[in-house]
């Protein structure tokens, strides 16, 4: 049955591929304005018709999420004099500035529990803003990457204005609306309730909570956000209510990063390369889901053993195969929702997630993130190939100079560094020790976790850790904002830099990149250059774990 | 205006754009979204919320004050949060928690102390592999010239008597024994009671147990209410949901709905 289910999303993503793929094509370099756009360019004050140079690109959206950051902030420290706080008091500012951090990143990695920590109005105004606005800014950054590689002698990239707003307002609000709708016929809530008592049967109180949920559960996932209404997040019955609806936000998740693939395709005018692209994800991602529920159902570990499967940490209604699932596309992409809870997973299921983040989550990753992560690795793998044969690499027609490959490298080593060092000092000191509520290597993991996760913007923990102290809040802070912005940074100034440039020609000597022997060479640059900079770090802890 | 900085009207461009985004999307479409759904699916747009007020969506703890189980109802699964929906939580313990520490049981502890409990509960056998007969985890940290059983603490008789031909001590509290090999031992049980039963779930709040954990407790709450079996067994069936178009999740009993259900007489 977990086959089936595995299967159905793989149909489902077929299906929805080109309409989707060329829609997204028709928003990006779609001349027209509509006229609520033109309305808020107006009330933004930018000229919707001048494109910008990749360094005018980037400083906009630097601002654009520095302001965004600064704004979440307040509006957590002062929910309290505001409508629907439901009585909580301003976030403590070390939470405060970290949640701020984690949702304009498209990290959403959660420090605080929300049914007891933000009111409704901070959730609805403050975190599903970001969740719709930080997904278009990544899509943003792999459009104009895209047209890096489609533009000949340009000197621009785009208008990040207009990239941003068609983003929102004409791809992820339609679907979020819809799919709110849909949720909510599963059961997921959408009110404005607080918190209220109800006698249970025993005669017992329970709170019953409600909330704006169902519009901030769609964007969560649609945008690989991942930031639970609830702490249990999509294990919660009010966000995930059904085995239905948990294959609906499935879906959602891995909707835009595949259907980007086609985008791609189109915008440098060969289809098949935005294929090859999209087969790399597919390899990597159906092999790392298949391995995922191999590894749960095999239960392999004392506990699982005892228990007589891997239940911890797992819902009935989902059952082991579909949580597995679920975790492996919420960390294959940048998303971090959880509907199972990681922590408790087998040795080697609970490794998958965090290698699958260690990949890059470029299989197929976030929004757009996950597009522009893939590209790189694709320009660093013609950069090897070129070094086998001798030639000067090229892609797209694009020659991968010295410039390009110096700054897709510099790409590459950002996340890396952030976690090693990251768990390296965690490990070093006490304030970063006593997070962990498991010992032994499974303690280790949950720290290499939290690091893997806030670098690579994913946002799911290995939740056992206690990361609600100043010390984490301002370190994983740290990871969040330099691992989303350094890359975002030099990819955009790789679209520059290609937009530059006239294309050569191609001949004889040129690597093809649509041909299954590139798809597995990706796959295969890929998967070893994160195997030899992870490979110690995995082994000291879930390996360790696993092979006691 | 235009005599400002580039760098200040970059900023002041982002602080509108933030200010009508979330306007638009963080204002408009939530509330918008809300009547929608209000309108459509009202039911469950609050809750799904049964006669009572209390949602057939979201599990409840059918224990006494003092936290026994209340016989003649089925009980849900363990939960790390004690199905308190102001702080939904899941154990968070790893497949490998196997020793007790003076602050908390392991989770193999956990999973044993519960087997055992409703294997006296529900009359039938507690017993599961890697748990000692007492009810907690059968785990031996071994030395050079002697094991000991960690878990359990001192007067009590260790599971075994020898491991590989050292002695098998009891566990002293205190006594540090990290230098020793962790060898948690299998035993040749095999259970009974069903791996839902003995496991926190990922919500804290699930509604639903297995279809084996019912049929498991069918006889003890039919004897408590003096219904035939039978009767029971149909209520169960009534209530269980089956894979979502044949094959999406699993099968599951809603606890909350076939207890209501039984009351209802």
């Amino acid at each position: 049955m977990g086959w089936l289910f595995i299967l159905s999303l793989i149909v489902a993503l077929a299906l929805v591929y080109k309409p989707l793929g060329d829609y997204m094509h028709r928003v990006y370099t779609g001349t027209k304005h509509n006229a609520v756009e033109r309305v808020t360019y107006r009330l933004l004050g930018v000229q919707s018709g001048t494109e910008q140079r990749w360094g005018a690109y980037a400083r906009s959206l630097l601002a654009f999420s520095i302001i965004s950051i600064f704004f979440v902030y307040v509006l957590q420290r002062v929910q309290d004099k505001l409508w629907l706080s439901l009585g909580f008091a301003p976030v403590p500012d070390h939470i405060a500035w970290n949640t701020a951090i984690s949702f304009v990143t498209n990290t959403n990695w959660q420090a605080y529990s929300g049914e007891n920590t933000m009111g409704h109005l901070t959730q609805m105004v403050a975190l599903a803003v970001q969740n719709f606005v930080s997904a278009a800014v990544g899509m943003a950054v792999a459009i104009a990457l895209v047209r890096g590689f489609a533009r000949r002698n340009s000197d621009t990239i785009g208008n990040f204005w207009v990239d941003l707003v068609r983003g929102s307002l004409r791809i992820l609000l339609p679907i979020a609306f819809v799919g709110a709708l849909v949720l909510v016929a599963g059961g997921v809530v959408q009110n404005f309730v607080g918190p209220h008592d109800i006698t249970t049967l025993t005669g017992n109180v329970q709170h019953v909570t409600g909330g704006p949920v169902a519009s901030q559960e769609v964007i969560k996932e649609l945008g690989t956000n991942g930031g639970g209404f609830y702490n249990t997040n999509s294990a919660h019955p009010y966000e995930n209510p059904t085995a239905w609806t948990n294959w609906f936000e499935i879906f959602l998740i891995l909707l835009i990063p595949i259907a980007i693939t086609r985008t791609f395709g189109k915008m440098v005018g060969q289809l098949r390369q935005g294929y090859a692209i999209l087969a790399v994800m597919g390899v990597i991602a159906i092999a790392s889901i298949v391995l995922t529920n191999v590894f749960e159902l095999a239960g392999n570990a004392t506990v699982p053993q005892a228990v007589g499967a891997a239940m911890e940490g797992k819902d009935v209604r989902f059952g082991v195969a579909n949580s597995a699932t679920f975790a492996a596309a919420t960390t294959l992409t940048s998303t971090g929702a959880v509907n199972s809870f990681h922590d408790s997973y087998t040795p080697f299921g609970g490794m998958m997630t965090l290698f699958n983040m260690m990949l890059g989550e470029v299989a197929p990753g976030g929004v757009g993130a996950g597009l522009y992560g893939m590209l790189i690795l694709a320009v660093i793998t013609v950069f090897v190939a070129g070094l086998m044969v001798g030639r000067t690499p090229e892609y797209l027609g694009k020659k991968i100079g010295a410039r390009e490959i110096k700054l897709a490298s510099m790409y590459f080593l950002v996340t890396p560094v952030l976690v090693l060092v990251g768990t390296a000092v965690a490990m070093g000191n006490e304030a970063g020790l006593a997070a962990m509520l498991n010992s032994g290597p499974h303690g280790f993991s949950e720290i290499l976790y939290a690091f893997t996760s806030a670098s690579n913007n994913n946002g799911s923990a290995f939740g056992g850790v206690t990361v609600n102290t100043p010390w984490y809040d301002v370190a994983l802070g740290m990871c969040m904002v330099l691992g989303r912005f350094l890359p975002i940074i030099f990819v955009l100034a790789l679209a520059g830099s290609l937009a530059r440039q006239t294309p050569v020609p191609e001949s004889a000597g040129t690597l093809p990149t649509h041909r299954p022997q590139f798809v597995g060479l990706v796959v295969g640059v890929t998967i070893v250059l994160v195997a030899l900079t992870f490979l110690p770090a995995l082994a000291l802890g879930p390996i360790a774990e696993g092979l006691f | 205006m235009n005599r400002l900085p580039s760098w200040i009207k970059q900023h002041l461009a982002a602080l509108r754009a933030v200010l009508v985004l979330t306007a638009v999307l963080g204002v408009i479409y939530p509330l918008v979204t809300t009547g929608v759904a209000q309108a459509l699916f009202n039911g469950k747009a609050n809750g799904s919320l049964g006669e009572t007020g209390a949602s057939s969506l979201i599990g409840q703890s059918f224990s006494d004050a003092d936290g026994n189980p209340v016989a003649k109802y089925f009980q849900s699964r363990p939960s790390a949060a004690s199905y308190d929906m102001l702080a939904t939580a899941a154990s968070n313990l790893g497949p490998e928690d196997v020793i007790d520490t003076p602050d908390r049981a392991s989770l193999l502890t956990q999973v044993c102390t519960r087997s055992a409990a409703i294997g006296q509960l529900e009359g039938v056998s507690g017993a599961r592999p890697y748990c000692t007969p007492d009810g907690v985890g059968a785990v031996l940290k071994v030395f050079p010239t002697r094991a000991v059983s960690v878990n359990q603490a001192c007067p009590a008789q260790p599971f075994v008597t020898t491991y590989e031909g050292v002695p098998v001590e009891c566990g002293k509290p205190g006594e540090d024994y990290a230098a020793g090999r962790t060898v948690p031992i299998r035993g040749g049980a095999t259970a009974v009671v069903p791996p839902d039963a003995v496991t926190a779930s990922a919500s804290g709040l699930d509604p639903h147990i297995s279809a084996a954990y019912a049929a498991l407790q069918a006889p003890r709450v039919a004897r408590e209410r003096g219904l035939p079996v039978e009767r029971v067994n149909t209520l169960i069936e009534q209530y269980t949901t089956g894979r979502s178009l044949g094959f999406m999740g699993e099968p599951a009993v809603n606890v909350l709905e076939l207890n209501t259900a039984l009351d209802k007489g």
